[in-house]
């Protein structure tokens, strides 16, 4: 057992309003910058639907990630070794600008100083990278709420498999159905992005698990953006250089949590530290289809087993951090209470960011004016529960982002949090639990502590139980380096030159 | 003046090369960057950038080779066929690596987005290698057979530079299109240190044996590596 301690992110897509402050808050920080326009190291997306960059999940067209070859050896579905030196050249699978949108902003200015005429003047709509005037046919989060349409959520790659009559029944438009789908970088622990590298450039960290690319390394052959299956690394234009979420290391390291979790209006974000056995993270990749999820949770190890505190002491990690990995909220979520699933399992990168998938509404019909739901009304929750086929969203359609296919296991993620909506509503609305509520717990496969527990995390939080944040020591890695006094106040980036473009 | 173009000016060139890059690989490790501008445009880079780095790198290598070895050359060069075959090979890598050249200086010209990261220095560097392309095949075509005589002239005359015994004297007499050629590749190390012409460099055969992840772990353990640390520190575990 190898012990290794990730920083993890969760999120609760129940809870999240598609309202962008997160992606906001990233880009006013790391990528209002020349070059980095059209990067969303954060993104929101409407699902289902295209997302961002337009298709990503689409490997047979991006060749993201890794596959699993018929001898049962793992390999980058974009290249081997030597196919990559080969083209370095030119790289067949990267996303053009159009695959994202051009960046734009408008000739404000002309509002001021146009000449006096018959007309308003207007403010012309020009390009961020030739400054010409253009036509904007794309944009970031172009499809935002476009649920239902033909554009965008019939071509979501996620759709495939699913059900042609359910398919059109959710292009109608009393049956419109969307969430939100909230995207980082994964952190993975298997990454691709790093695998991808031919300069060695990308690296993981191993104190907490931040994948970063060292750009000082970089070299332009931007094999990463088009290993990366959830396409989170972006190549800049301007500098020559990758550049991808560094999970807001230095505010980590500083005690804050990441400027999307922080500014998250939904309150859906938690974070926290996982620790993990980093000697299984290749078998568990390289494992068959139906095996990949369990394996990848069960690498996830119990900060309070006495073997793995012993372990993880033995690998260097301090005391406060196991501390931390015992009040994580992520570890609660994730392996206590079996609510949360990483995004994409089987692209075999062992993503380290979890998703609470969404409830959502039943399916209602319209009879004369009125919309009426397809239930009686006195047992809504329990039919719903033991039909969740009558939720707009189809499982399957869950079962495709979360849980390699396995409705299964959507189903008792979502009987859960249906059970502990039931159980606070007959308590806060009857005043009383009675049998059948029990009896339903009990179907759901819990108890009313853990309810109350889940409700309390779930719905009334503090910060400081969202994001439960372990010591960084930054002072012992600076001595590795530099005297501590001389750089007291000053950790971060560390030493780095301004990051002009080369000729 | 055939002192100046030929001794004074190879050394010079040189010099830089190697000073310059070594400077900017320690000092300026940010700068270096193949500066891919693949994301902005992909299908004339796709005809350009393939045709014209493989014509152009076999080309080099084959230069490279023939100073190196140029008794196999001779020996190769032996029977009339070898010779018409590996002068037909260097010309057709030559057209090939001037046509995807042409894409490339065409791109760079008429595509807005290329435009707008498109350097000074990148028409420079466009400029040298087109030169020196248009002067070879001029060579090949116009002064037969230059795999046969070269060996002759130009690798004693390289090799007079190497061992700092410079020979000038072997190149003066030639006509001035084969004397471009000759200036041209000095002008190119001239460039070399200042452009993406470093990326040549940089080709990262490291790859093929690496493992596939990289960990790192800042720590005083003893032989663990600081990203940012530009000292030997650097080691991975993986
Ligand atoms: C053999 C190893 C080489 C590799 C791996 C390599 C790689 C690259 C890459 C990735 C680019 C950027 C293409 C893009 O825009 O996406 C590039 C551009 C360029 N390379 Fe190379 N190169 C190599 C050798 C050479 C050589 C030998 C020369 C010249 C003699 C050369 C001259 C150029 C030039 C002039 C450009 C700019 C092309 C443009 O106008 O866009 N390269 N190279
Ligand atoms: S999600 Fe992040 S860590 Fe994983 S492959 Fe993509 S860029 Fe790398
Ligand atoms: S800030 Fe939070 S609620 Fe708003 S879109 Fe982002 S993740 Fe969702």
């Amino acid at each position: 057992m190898r012990v290794r301690a990730q920083m993890s992110m969760l999120f609760h897509l129940d809870k999240c309003i598609g309202c962008h402050t997160c992606s906001v808050a990233c880009k006013n920080l790391w990528t209002d910058r020349k070059g980095a326009e059209y990067m969303w190291w954060n993104n929101v997306e409407t699902r289902p639907g295209t997302g961002y960059p337009t298709g990503w999940e689409d490997q047979d067209h991006y060749k993201g990630g890794w596959k699993r070859d018929e001898k049962g050896r793992l390999k980058l579905r974009l290249q081997s070794k030597p196919a990559a030196i080969a083209k370095l050249f030119f790289n067949p699978s990267l996303p053009e600008l159009d695959d994202y949108y051009e960046p734009f902003t408008f000739k404000y200015g002309d509002l001021f100083d146009s000449p006096q005429g018959e007309h308003q003047p207007t403010a012309e709509p020009v390009s961020k990278i030739t400054w010409q005037p253009i036509e904007i046919t794309s944009g970031p989060n172009w499809d935002d709420d476009l649920g239902g349409s033909d554009v965008y959520a019939a071509n979501d790659p996620s759709m495939n498999g699913i059900d042609e009559a359910i398919r059109d029944q959710m292009s109608e438009i009393e049956r419109v159905v969307f969430n939100y789908l909230p995207r980082i970088c994964n952190h993975c622990l298997n990454p691709a992005c790093v695998a991808a590298c031919p300069s060695g450039a990308i690296y993981k960290r191993s104190e907490d698990g931040v994948v970063l690319v060292n750009e000082d390394k970089c070299r332009a052959w931007r094999m990463c953006v088009a290993a990366c299956p959830y396409k989170k690394v972006y190549y800049n234009w301007s500098t020559g250089k990758s550049e991808k979420c560094i999970l807001c290391f230095p505010r980590l390291e500083t005690g804050q949590a990441p400027a999307c979790a922080h500014s998250c209006v939904g309150r859906i974000r938690y974070m926290g530290v996982l620790l993990y056995d980093a000697d299984k993270i290749a078998d568990v990749a390289s494992m068959p289809e139906d095996q990949l999820l369990d394996a990848q949770l069960d690498m996830i190890l119990d900060p309070w087993d006495g073997q793995v505190v012993a372990a993880a002491a033995a690998a260097g990690i301090e005391s406060d951090w196991i501390d931390a990995a015992r009040r994580s909220p992520v570890y609660q979520f994730v392996k206590v209470w079996g609510m949360a699933l990483p995004l994409h399992p089987e692209y075999r990168t062992a993503a380290m960011m979890f998703y609470i998938p969404p409830l959502s509404p039943v399916i209602s019909s319209i009879e004369g004016n009125l919309t009426r739901l397809d239930l009686p009304d006195e047992r809504e929750d329990f039919e719903l529960l033991e039909d969740l086929d009558k939720a707009r969203l189809p499982v399957q359609y869950l079962a495709n982002l979360f849980s390699v296919g396995d409705e299964e296991v959507i189903r008792k993620v979502l009987k859960k949090m249906l059970a502990v909506r039931t159980y606070k509503r007959r308590q806060s609305v009857d005043g009383e639990i009675n049998e059948s509520t029990l009896a339903l717990l009990e179907a759901a496969g819990t108890t009313p502590e853990e309810v109350e527990a889940i409700y309390k995390l779930t719905t009334i939080p503090t910060i400081e139980e969202r994001f439960v944040l372990p010591p960084y020591h930054r002072e012992m890695s600076i001595e590795t380096l530099n005297d501590p006094l001389a750089y007291k106040g000053a950790t971060g980036f560390g030493p780095i030159e301004s990051p002009r473009r080369g000729a | 003046m055939n002192n100046l173009l030929f001794v004074v000016f190879p050394y010079v060139a040189a010099t830089l090369a190697i000073v310059v890059t070594i400077i900017r690989w320690r000092r300026h490790p940010f700068s270096v960057s193949a500066l891919s501008s693949q994301l902005l445009e992909k299908r004339k880079l796709y005809w350009g950038s393939v045709s014209f780095h493989w014509g152009i790198t076999v080309i080099l290598v084959m230069h490279l080779v023939v100073l190196i070895i140029p008794d196999g050359i001779d020996y190769w060069n032996g029977a009339p066929v070898r010779l018409y075959l590996l002068e037909a090979t260097g010309i057709a890598l030559a057209v090939w690596a001037g046509v995807g050249l042409g894409i490339l200086l065409y791109r760079r010209m008429t595509n807005l987005r290329v435009r707008a990261v498109t350097t000074r220095a990148d028409m420079v560097v466009l400029g040298i290698i087109a030169v020196a392309i248009i002067t070879g095949l001029w060579t090949a075509i116009g002064y037969r057979w230059g795999s046969f005589w070269g060996t002759a002239v130009f690798v004693p005359y390289v090799r007079s530079l190497l061992i700092f015994q410079p020979r000038p004297e072997l190149v003066e007499a030639l006509p001035w299109v084969i004397k471009t050629h000759v200036l041209t590749a000095f002008a190119f190390l001239v460039v070399f240190p200042f452009t993406r012409l470093v990326h040549i460099i940089t080709v990262p055969f490291g790859y093929l044996t690496r493992p596939w992840q990289k960990v790192i772990r800042m720590s005083r353990e003893p032989g663990v590596y600081h990203p940012a640390s530009k000292k030997p520190l650097e080691r991975i575990k993986s």
